[in-house]
C-alpha cells in the first residue's frame, strides 16, 4: 500500500483498541448511502518506477525549443544551490511557521526577504510575498482604496500597456466591490503610456495610478512623470515591476519627487524556473505609513524571554484567521517555497550578479533586434527604449509565422493579436542573459526563409507544416 | 546572524555571472539606477551555509511528527519533487504553443478527471492557486450564477460559528454579508436556526465536511435540501477531503461547488507556508462559471480553454494558469495512489485518529465530543488543565515541542475552550502515535508536578518563548528599517 | 473583576461614555474589553472632522490575537483625538478611563445618551458573558 506504512498484524491491535472489528465502522455515522458509488474512471495506482517512465516521457513529447518568449516569464539562470537547498526538507516539508520557536529558519529567511525586497525597491516596508505578480496587484489596488482615505471615487486608472492578463486578474479579484478600473490609452509612436490622455484626469478624484516598469511591451515608461501627476492629483501610485530590472534602473522608492505608494509585481525572474507559469510569486513593498495594510503575511524581528533575538509572523490580526469578515485579504498562504529559493538566489547572485545578468539581458536582446530587423518587413513598432523586449512588426500573419518557427522547433515569442488588435501582424521578441550566438543566427535564419516563401508569390499559402 | 551582517564589500559569486561588464548605456539616463540595491556580499559557499543551517533550524514533516488539525501533513513524496523539476517540464514556457505543450496538457487534463471522479462533480478548474482563492472562485461562482438570473435580491451567505476565517473572508470579497450558524453540542449545524435563516435573500451556504470539529455532518443531505428549496447553493470547504477521499463524495452529499487544497489532501509541499493550489469542482449549472484557463480534449490533441471558450467564466485568476508545477505534483502523487489508493488515504487515516482518540480518553484527556466518531482528526479540549492547574493549551503546544513533535492546532476551532485539535494523517505508523500519547503523558504529569516546566517551555528550541507584542508594537520588519 | 465606574454610561459592545457637560462625550473601551483583548499594540483613531453614526465603526483596537472594531456610541462629530494612543497604546490597558480615552465628540442629538446602559445595567452585561 503505498505512503501507508500499516502491517495487518498493527492493524488488527489498533481496531482492538479501538473496540472495532472493522475500519469500515469507522465510517459507521456516515449514511450508507453516501458510499454506493465506483471509481473505476480513475486508474490503478502506479509504481514510482511506472509514473517515472511516464513522465519522462511526456517531458520528450514537450522537447527543448529556443525559446524567444517573454510576455511576464522570463528564463534567467538559477545557480544550482537555489533549488538543492530549498527542497531539502527542513524547507520543503516545513508547515507555516505559526509555532515560531520550531520554525526559525523559515522565519529568519522570509525576514532576509523582506529586508532584500525593500533595498531592491527602494521603499520601506514588504511582506512575505503573495501568489503571483497579477494577483497582487488585484491585493494593491485593494490596499489602495482602502488607504485612500481622501478619495470616494473608487477608481483606478490602468495604463493598456500593462500586462492584459494582470488586469484580467485585478478585475476577477475586485469586481464585486464596487472598484472600476478605467484604462490608460498608450501612444502608439513611443509604447509608453500616453501623457495627454492622463492628463485629462487632472483634477477628477482618481484613487490609484498604475504604473509598470518596463511595461507590457518592454518599453521603459516615464515613471518620473506619471509619479507626478499622481502626487498633483492626491491620486495614490502602484508600481508593478520586474524585479531583475530593478538592479539597473531607476527603483519605485526614487520615482517623482516621493516615491511611490505601493509597488507590486512578480518575482519569478529571481530564481524561479519558467515551469508553465507557476508555481511565482507576488511580492508587494509600501510606504511606511500603510504597513498595517498590507495584506498577507508579515515576519517581524523580537526576542524571547533571555533577551535573545528571533522572528515571528506579526500583525497578524489584520489576517483572516483572526479577523475573518474584516481581514484585509482572506489570504492564508503565501508562496513560502518560492521566497526560499528567490532569498538564496538573491543571496548568492548579490546586486553585482543581477545587475550583470540585467546587463546581459540588455544587450543580447540588442543584438537580436538588429539581426532581426535587418530581415525585410521585420521593423519595431515602438520607438520608445527597452528592458529585454521588443514588439516587431511582420508582413504575414503573426499566428502562422509563429506556427512556422515552431515546426523548426523556434518558439519565435508573443503574438500580440489577441489583446492589441490595433497593432497589427506583431510579435514580441524576448532575450535574457541565457541566449545564445547559435540561437540567434538559427531565429534570423528561420525568420528569414519562412518570410521570403511568403512573399513569393509562386508559393502555397498555407504550407503543409501539421 | 542574518545575511546582511556576513556580508564584506565586492564579495560576489563570480562562478555565477557572465564575463561582459554590467553596460547599461541602453537605457536612457534618467532611467538608470545610481545606487547599487543593498543586497548582500557574500561568497556562494557563505550563502549555502548560511541558508542550510537555517534549515536545521526548523520542523518539517520529513524530520519531525506533525499532527496539526486541518493541516494534512502527510509525507511529499520525493518522486513528486524531482519529476516535477525534469528538464522539459520545468523549462516549459507557460506561452509555449499547443504543440510543444502536449505532455504537460496531459497531465493537466488527467487531473482535471481524477479529481472530478473522486469529488463527485461534473467539471473542474486548476486555476485558483491557494485554497483561499479557490474559495473566492466558488463564492464568485454563485455569485455569477444568481446574477445571471437577476436573483440579485440573494445577499447573505451562511457560514458555520466553526468556520475557518477564509470562509467569511471570501465571502466579503465577493459583496457578500455573512450571517452565521451556531453549531449544536454535539457538533452539527442547529438545523432548526438554519430553517429559520434561510429565505430569499440567502445566496448560499458554506460548508466543510468533516466539520472543523472533526466530525462528520450527519444531516448533510437534509441541510442540502433545505438551502436548495431556499434557492441557495452549497458550498465545499475542501479542507477535511482526506477524511473522506475516495469514501464519501461531496457531488453526491448536494454540493454545488467545491475547492480541493491539494497541498493538504494531494501532498504538495507545504514549502514553509506555501505554494498551495486550490481546484474547483462544480455541478452542472454551475459549468459555465468556472475560473479559466482549462484544458480540453478532443480525442487527439489538448488544447486550451480561455476566455472566447467560456464567455461567462468569472475570469482569471494569475497570469498563467495557476500553480502548475504544484498541480503536477498533485498529478504524480494521484497516479501512485490510484483508485484504490485513494480510498485508503480516508479509510488509514481515520484508523489513525480513531485509535489516537481512544488512547487519549483512556490516558485521561478530554475529547470535545465524546461520543462522536473522530473522522480524521479529533478535538481534544485542556480547559480543565488550564482550570486546575493554570496551565493552557499553548503551554502544552510548546512543551511539546521539547519532545521533538510538533503540536496539534491550537485555539481552532475558536469554539473549543483550550482545544488541540489533532490530525495524525495516513502516513503516520503507529509508532508515532503511540510517542505522541507518551509525550502527553509525561507533559500531563509534569503540568501537576512542575508547571513551570510547562509555562516556560519550550526549553530546546534555537530561542525561547518569543515576544509577540513587542513584535508588534516595536514593528521590525526588514533589516533596513532602522536606518531609513 | 472587572472596573466600572458608576459616572459613565455604556454599550453592551464594551465602550464607554463620559458627558462632558458642554453636548460633549469622551468615548472609550472598558476594562473588560482592554482584559479580553490582552496587550494592545495599535489603535486606528478616528480623524477630527469626521461625522460618526450611532452603532458606527469609529476605528479600531488592535492586540496579538484580536482586533475589534469600536463602534461609535453616539451620533456627532470628531473634535478631538488622543494622539498619544500612536506611541502607547498599552495606556488604554493601564488606564482605560483616563488616560485611554479615545476620541471626543459634539453630540448632534443628546437624547441618544438615554439608550445607553448605566454601571448596574453594564455589569449585568459583563456577568452574562463570564459564563
Amino acid at each position: 500500500m503505498p505512503f501507508i506504512p500499516h502491517t495487518e498484524e498493527e492493524i488488527r491491535n489498533m481496531l482492538n483498541t479501538i473496540g472495532v472489528d472493522s475500519i469500515d465502522q469507522l465510517f459507521d455515522e456516515i449514511p450508507a448511502e453516501l458510499m454506493q458509488f465506483s471509481l473505476d474512471a480513475i486508474p490503478t495506482g502506479m509504481s514510482e518506477m511506472e509514473i517515472t517512465q511516464l513522465m519522462q516521457q511526456r517531458a520528450r513529447q514537450d522537447g527543448s525549443a529556443w525559446s524567444f518568449i517573454g510576455a511576464g516569464a522570463y528564463d534567467h539562470h538559477i545557480p544550482a544551490a537555489v533549488w538543492q537547498i530549498a527542497t531539502r526538507g527542513e524547507f520543503y516539508s516545513a508547515y507555516t511557521p505559526y509555532q515560531a520557536e520550531a520554525s526559525q529558519g523559515t522565519l529568519q529567511l522570509l525576514y532576509e526577504f523582506q529586508s532584500m525586497m525593500t533595498a531592491l525597491m527602494d521603499m520601506d516596508a514588504s511582506n512575505a510575498s503573495l501568489y503571483d505578480g497579477a494577483s497582487a496587484l488585484g491585493e494593491a489596488i485593494l490596499m489602495a482604496v482602502r488607504a485612500n482615505r481622501k478619495s470616494k471615487s473608487r477608481k483606478v486608472l490602468v495604463p493598456r500597456s500593462l500586462h492584459p492578463a494582470y488586469r484580467a486578474t485585478a478585475h476577477t479579484v475586485v469586481k464585486n466591490q464596487q472598484i472600476e478600473l478605467v484604462d490608460l490609452p498608450f501612444d502608439s509612436k513611443t509604447g509608453q503610456t500616453d501623457m495627454s490622455a492622463l492628463a485629462q484626469y487632472s483634477g477628477e478624484d482618481i484613487c490609484a495610478l498604475v504604473i509598470p516598469q518596463p511595461n507590457f511591451f518592454g518599453v521603459l515608461e516615464d515613471v518620473d512623470a506619471l509619479v507626478n501627476w499622481a502626487e498633483q492629483n492626491k491620486t495614490l501610485t502602484i508600481a508593478v515591476v520586474n524585479p531583475l530590472s530593478m538592479s539597473v534602473l531607476k527603483p519605485p522608492g526614487q520615482w517623482g519627487e516621493a516615491g511611490v505608494d505601493i509597488c507590486c509585481g512578480e518575482g519569478q525572474p529571481l530564481g524561479i524556473p519558467l515551469s508553465s507559469g507557476g508555481p511565482y510569486y507576488g511580492f508587494m513593498t509600501c510606504r511606511q505609513d500603510f504597513v498595517r495594510q498590507l495584506p498577507g503575511r508579515i515576519i517581524g524581528r523580537t526576542v524571547d524571554m533571555d533577551g535573545k533575538s528571533g522572528f515571528a509572523l506579526t500583525l497578524q490580526a489584520r489576517e483572516q484567521h483572526i479577523r475573518r469578515s474584516k481581514a484585509t485579504s482572506n489570504i492564508c498562504t503565501n508562496q513560502g517555497l518560492m521566497v526560499t529559493a528567490s532569498t538564496i538566489h538573491m543571496a548568492i547572485m548579490g546586486a553585482e550578479g543581477l545587475e550583470k545578468a540585467a546587463s546581459d539581458s540588455i544587450n543580447k536582446h540588442q543584438q537580436l533586434i538588429e539581426r532581426l530587423t535587418a530581415i525585410d518587413g521585420v521593423e519595431k513598432l515602438f520607438d520608445g527604449a527597452v528592458f529585454n523586449e521588443t514588439v516587431l512588426r511582420v508582413p504575414m500573419d503573426a499566428e502562422e509565422l509563429l506556427r512556422a518557427l515552431a515546426a523548426h522547433n523556434v518558439l519565435g515569442g508573443y503574438n500580440l493579436a489577441t489583446h492589441y488588435a490595433e497593432l497589427g501582424d506583431a510579435i514580441m521578441v524576448c532575450s535574457t542573459e541565457k541566449q545564445t550566438d547559435d540561437a540567434v543566427d538559427v531565429f534570423a535564419d528561420k525568420l528569414a526563409r519562412i518570410i521570403a516563401i511568403r512573399s513569393n508569390p509562386g508559393c502555397p499559402t498555407k504550407p503543409k507544416f501539421d | 546572524m542574518l545575511i546582511f551582517e556576513q556580508s564584506s564589500a565586492g564579495r560576489h559569486a563570480y562562478a555565477q555571472s557572465g564575463r561582459n561588464p554590467t553596460d547599461v548605456s541602453a537605457i536612457p539616463e534618467n532611467l538608470r539606477r545610481q545606487n547599487r540595491a543593498a543586497l548582500p556580499e557574500v561568497s556562494e559557499m557563505q550563502a549555502v551555509r548560511h541558508y542550510t543551517r537555517l534549515s536545521q533550524k526548523n520542523f518539517s514533516i520529513d524530520t519531525n511528527f506533525y499532527p496539526l488539525g486541518s493541516c494534512t501533513m502527510k509525507y511529499n513524496p520525493r518522486a513528486c519533487n524531482s519529476l516535477a523539476m525534469l528538464p522539459g517540464i520545468v523549462d516549459r514556457h507557460p506561452y509555449a504553443p499547443d504543440t510543444h505543450s502536449q505532455g504537460f496538457m496531459a497531465c493537466m487534463h488527467d487531473l482535471q478527471e481524477m479529481l472530478k471522479e473522486v469529488t463527485g462533480m461534473k467539471a473542474v478548474s486548476l486555476a485558483p492557486m491557494a485554497g483561499a482563492q479557490g474559495e473566492f472562485a466558488g463564492v464568485a461562482m454563485i455569485r455569477a450564477y444568481h446574477d445571471a438570473r437577476n436573483d440579485t435580491a440573494r445577499t447573505e451567505i451562511i457560514v458555520p460559528d466553526a468556520a475557518h476565517g477564509t470562509n467569511p473572508a471570501s465571502a466579503v470579497m465577493c459583496g457578500y454579508k455573512v450571517k452565521e450558524i451556531p453549531t449544536d453540542a454535539s457538533g452539527d449545524i442547529d438545523v432548526e436556526k438554519l430553517k429559520a435563516m434561510v429565505g430569499p435573500q440567502t445566496a448560499g451556504i458554506m460548508l466543510t465536511n468533516p466539520s472543523t470539529l472533526g466530525v462528520f455532518e450527519r444531516r448533510i443531505q437534509l441541510i442540502a435540501k433545505i438551502v436548495h428549496e431556499a434557492g441557495g447553493l452549497l458550498y465545499y470547504d475542501g479542507a477535511n477531503l482526506n477524511a473522506i477521499l475516495g469514501k464519501v463524495r461531496p457531488g453526491d452529499m448536494g454540493f454545488d461547488v467545491i475547492h480541493m487544497n491539494l497541498h493538504k489532501t494531494f501532498s504538495t509541499p507545504h514549502g514553509g507556508g506555501g505554494p498551495g493550489a486550490g481546484p474547483v469542482g462544480v455541478s452542472e449549472r454551475l459549468k459555465p462559471y468556472l475560473p479559466i484557463p482549462m484544458v480540453a480534449y478532443n480525442g487527439r490533441e489538448y488544447s486550451w480553454l480561455v476566455e472566447k471558450d467560456c464567455p461567462d467564466s468569472i475570469g482569471r485568476m494569475s497570469a498563467f494558469s495557476g500553480n502548475a508545477g504544484i498541480l503536477l505534483r498533485a498529478y504524480i502523487y494521484a497516479r501512485m495512489l490510484g483508485r484504490e489508493g485513494m480510498t485508503r488515504v480516508a479509510e488509514f487515516s481515520t484508523l489513525n485518529a480513531n485509535y489516537m482518540l481512544k488512547r487519549m480518553i483512556d490516558a485521561g484527556f478530554a475529547p470535545a465530543f465524546k461520543d462522536r466518531r473522530a473522522t480524521h482528526e479529533f478535538i481534544i479540549t485542556l480547559k480543565k488543565q488550564a482550570k486546575d492547574l493554570g496551565v493552557n493549551a499553548m503551554d502544552f503546544a510548546k512543551r511539546l515541542l521539547d519532545f521533538g513533535v510538533h503540536a496539534p492546532t491550537t485555539y481552532f476551532p475558536l469554539l473549543v475552550p483550550e482545544c488541540f485539535l489533532i490530525e495524525p494523517t495516513e502516513s503516520e505508523a503507529i509508532d508515532a502515535l503511540d510517542s505522541f500519547i507518551d509525550a502527553m503523558v509525561q507533559i500531563q504529569q509534569e503540568a501537576e508536578e512542575n508547571p513551570d516546566m510547562l509555562k516556560t517551555a519550550p526549553h530546546t528550541m534555537p530561542v525561547r518563548r518569543l515576544d509577540d507584542v513587542r513584535a508588534a508594537r516595536e514593528l521590525d520588519i526588514s533589516y533596513f528599517s532602522k536606518q531609513r | 473583576m472587572s472596573n466600572i465606574p458608576e459616572e459613565l454610561l455604556y454599550t453592551d459592545s464594551h465602550e464607554w461614555v463620559r458627558d462632558e457637560g458642554d453636548n460633549t462625550v469622551s468615548v472609550g473601551i472598558t476594562d473588560h474589553a482592554q482584559e479580553l483583548l490582552g496587550d494592545l499594540v495599535f489603535v486606528e483613531l478616528p480623524e477630527v472632522g469626521d461625522s460618526l453614526e450611532q452603532g458606527g465603526e469609529a476605528g479600531v483596537v488592535e492586540s496579538v490575537k484580536a482586533a475589534s472594531d469600536i463602534y461609535s456610541p453616539v451620533s456627532g462629530e470628531v473634535i478631538e483625538v488622543n494622539e498619544e494612543l500612536a506611541d502607547a497604546p498599552e495606556t488604554i490597558n493601564e488606564q482605560p478611563y483616563d488616560g485611554g480615552w479615545i476620541y471626543k465628540v459634539r453630540l448632534s442629538d443628546s437624547a441618544e445618551l438615554d439608550a445607553l446602559l448605566n454601571a448596574e445595567a453594564y455589569a449585568a452585561v459583563v456577568e452574562a458573558e463570564d459564563h
